[in-house]
């Protein structure tokens, strides 16, 4: 059975249409790419599988895990197993990056049946993904995102997935504002997490985080749809050539 | 009968047995406090300091004064303290506004350190109350001052002698527990002098059942003298059924730092109005709260920040969450004298809804004279972040924990205003024994 199976979907943020006519499927354990220009609904087609309000599905589909998934608050999809790194990860004052991921995971683990962790278990858990992740202790009783540089962001983000270990991670954009250093760093911990009971859905506007991630299939949105469907040299191809063909709006 | 014809008769049956009464001057005291609130009664919304505050609630409510001895000897098994169980603090205890002894702990202060109930100094030491009654708290356009002057039942005097420092958190404890048959009333008046240099930390709490029926007008006094510093933090847990009103009124030397912070959580209405005056070169005055209303609660803080000599710095920082159909007031006025330059003062007010019935009134206010000076001001109010609300949820948290994350956050925030630790954790707890109630 697939994973995610996206049928016709259509969506519109404050009445405009986004998405228009998204189908893909993704079983488990493979890795997809989205890559596509600015403006061509790659965000939105990721926040919409989150549940994220405003964005409003007007036709089609998405089944996760053989479950309805637009018919799932937020926090139940997060608990189903779907997890989205964010292109812009929100800043939480007041609230600690330890406290943050500890509710995360102890609801997570609730909504499943499973015992909650206490917080040594915890905290000897949160260490250990920190350490791969090149995250310091400060980092974790920081407050979340407060403060962070775009590469530190991105490696939360990181981190929330290593510890929430999801079924379906859709990493949106996880490269952009990262260093080379940062991107291996962020790119392994992803990669750690490959196995074949997990899948990847991972948009990027630039080819470069595809040879640290590689993909099994790649597709070229835009417009709101999926124009072009290919192994992972398509990504090599859109390097070379950009989204000219595409008649894309590149400045958009 | 009216408001002040009740009142007044209760002044008539009262008077000779108030503490202090023989006393010529005392005498005169409470009949120029009764005279001033005769003239009209509490104040209305007519009046500008008043505006967003409705007294018309307690109005229609006939207090009888704390008087008989049935508060002496309700059992109470949980005196609040910010000290952790077991170890002693220096306290004062009032119940239903009778002083009991037999809660209280007076002993092991430090040399020169005077804390005592004001019915004492009054009765043994009067020229003391003489000294300072009123002359912090003047009762120009103030019918609450004018009320408490009246009907002074009990209070604190807490004197600290040049030089001395007590570590251990004074508390003032005030328990309203409705044992009394119908709705009491109870006046307590606070004397605070710190002397030159001297050192404390006072901590108030005012906390009662849910469901009785008081008023509790509460009139602080305090000096602050030259270099000497004082904590002063306030925790009003009324029961949900209390009016709470206090007025606490400052006067600050050289060089003295004046700490507070206010925390609101209790009480049907309630009322903190804060003045400090600062009154010499170099004063650090900090006036800062927070509140968390919920139901039909009405909370208000007003604060009055004189800068009346240069060089001195003032920060205000008052954070609130308002949920149901509860509104809150906020009014914080600066004044900056002509002689004041080189002023350095700070005021932030920030209010969280949480419904769409919730109020807030917000009215900052900047008087400045002086030329060289460095003042903000900020007001915001608004709802929980739905980009914040959406990050959380997506990471598994239920919607009610998210919010219960945020509102948390937010309110810690101000409570962190509180520079002392121990202080600080006992009402960082508070506000979360409020969200859980929720
Ligand atoms: N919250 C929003 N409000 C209004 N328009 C939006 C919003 N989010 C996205 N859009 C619009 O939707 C289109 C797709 O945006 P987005 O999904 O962010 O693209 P991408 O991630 O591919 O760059 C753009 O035209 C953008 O302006
Ligand atoms: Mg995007």
């Amino acid at each position: 059975m697939a994973l995610l199976e996206i049928r016709n979907l259509h969506a519109t943020v404050d009445d405009k249409p986004i998405l228009k006519g998204i189908d893909l499927t993704i079983n488990p354990g493979e890795v997809h790419a989205i890559m596509g220009p600015n403006g061509s609904g790659k965000s939105t087609l990721s926040y919409v599988l989150a549940g994220r309000e405003g964005y409003e599905v007007t036709e089609g589909s998405v089944l996760f895990d053989g479950v309805d998934l637009l018919e799932l608050e937020p926090e139940e999809r997060a608990a189903a197993g779907l997890f989205l790194a964010f292109q812009y990860p929100v800043e939480i004052p007041g609230v600690t990056n330890a406290t943050f991921l500890k509710e995360a995971l102890n609801a997570i683990r609730k909504s499943k049946g499973e015992k909650e962790l206490d917080a040594m278990q915890f905290l000897k858990l949160i260490r250990q993904k920190a350490a791969q992740l090149n995250m310091t202790d400060e980092m974790i009783k920081r407050a979340v995102n407060v403060g962070f540089s775009g590469g530190e962001k991105k490696r939360n983000e990181a981190l929330q997935m290593a510890v929430l270990q999801p079924k379906l991670a859709i990493l949106d954009e996880t490269d952009s504002g990262l260093d080379i250093d940062a991107l291996k760093i962020v790119a392994e911990g992803v990669n750690a997490l490959r196995g074949p009971e997990r899948s990847l859905l991972v948009i990027t506007h630039y080819q470069r985080l595809l040879d640290y991630i590689v993909p099994d299939v790649v597709h070229v949105l835009a417009h709101g749809r999926i124009q072009r469907t290919g192994g992972k040299d398509l990504a090599l191809e859109l390097e070379r050539n950009g989204y000219g063909e595409f008649g894309a709006n590149e400045a958009a | 009968m009216s408001t002040i014809e009740t009142y007044r008769d209760q002044f008539r049956t009262h008077a000779a047995s108030l503490p202090g009464a023989g006393l010529p001057w005392m005498d005169e005291l409470r009949a120029a406090g009764l005279d001033r609130f005769s003239k009209g009664g509490f104040p209305t919304q007519r009046n500008e300091a008043w505006k967003f505050t409705s007294l018309r609630p307690l109005e229609k409510v006939t207090f009888a004064l704390a008087q008989d001895g049935a508060a002496d000897s309700v059992p109470v098994d949980l005196i609040p303290s910010v000290m952790p169980v077991g170890e002693a603090a220096h306290r004062l205890v009032f119940v239903d506004g009778r002083f009991r002894r037999d809660l209280s702990n007076m002993a092991g202060l430090p040399e020169g350190v005077r804390l005592e109930p004001l019915a004492d100094t009054l009765a043994r030491d009067p020229e003391v109350v003489a000294e300072h009654l009123g002359r912090t708290a003047t009762l120009d356009g103030h019918p609450l001052l004018a009320l408490n002057l009246a009907f002074l039942t009990d209070g604190v005097l807490l004197r600290l002698a040049k030089g001395v420092t007590v570590e251990t958190p004074i508390e003032l404890v005030f328990i309203g527990t409705g044992a009394a048959v119908g709705p009491v009333s109870w006046h307590p008046r606070i004397l605070i002098l710190a002397e030159e240099n001297s050192e404390a930390t006072v901590v108030e709490h005012h906390v009662g059942l849910d469901g009785a029926v008081y008023f509790s007008n509460v009139a602080s006094e305090v000096v602050v003298g030259r270099g000497a510093r004082l904590h002063h933090y306030k925790m009003q847990r009324e029961g949900t059924t209390a009016f709470h009103l206090a007025t606490v009124t400052a006067r600050l030397a050289r060089d003295a730092s004046y700490d507070t912070f206010v925390l609101n959580l209790g009480a049907a209405l309630s009322r903190h109005e804060a003045r400090s005056v600062l009154d010499g070169t170099g004063v650090e005055c900090r006036i800062s709260g927070a509140y968390a209303v919920r139901g039909q609660q009405h909370t208000d803080i007003t604060t009055l920040i004189d800068h009346a000599k240069p060089r001195c710095t003032s920060r205000e920082v008052v954070k609130g969450v308002i949920d149901d159909q509860a509104r809150a007031v906020f009014q914080g006025k600066i004044i900056v004298r002509p002689d004041a330059q080189k002023t350095d003062g700070y005021q932030l007010n920030r209010a969280l809804l949480l419904s769409d019935q919730a109020e807030i009134d917000s009215k900052p206010e900047l008087e400045i004279y002086a030329d060289d000076v460095k003042c903000s001001h900020g007001a915001t109010a608004g709802e929980l972040d739905d980009a914040q609300l959406f990050y959380l949820r997506a990471r598994g948290i239920p919607l009610e924990a998210a919010r219960g994350l945020l509102i948390a956050a937010y309110l810690d925030e101000a409570v962190d205003e509180i520079r002392h630790e121990t202080v600080r954790e006992h009402f960082r707890g508070r506000v979360h024994a409020w969200l859980e109630a929720r």
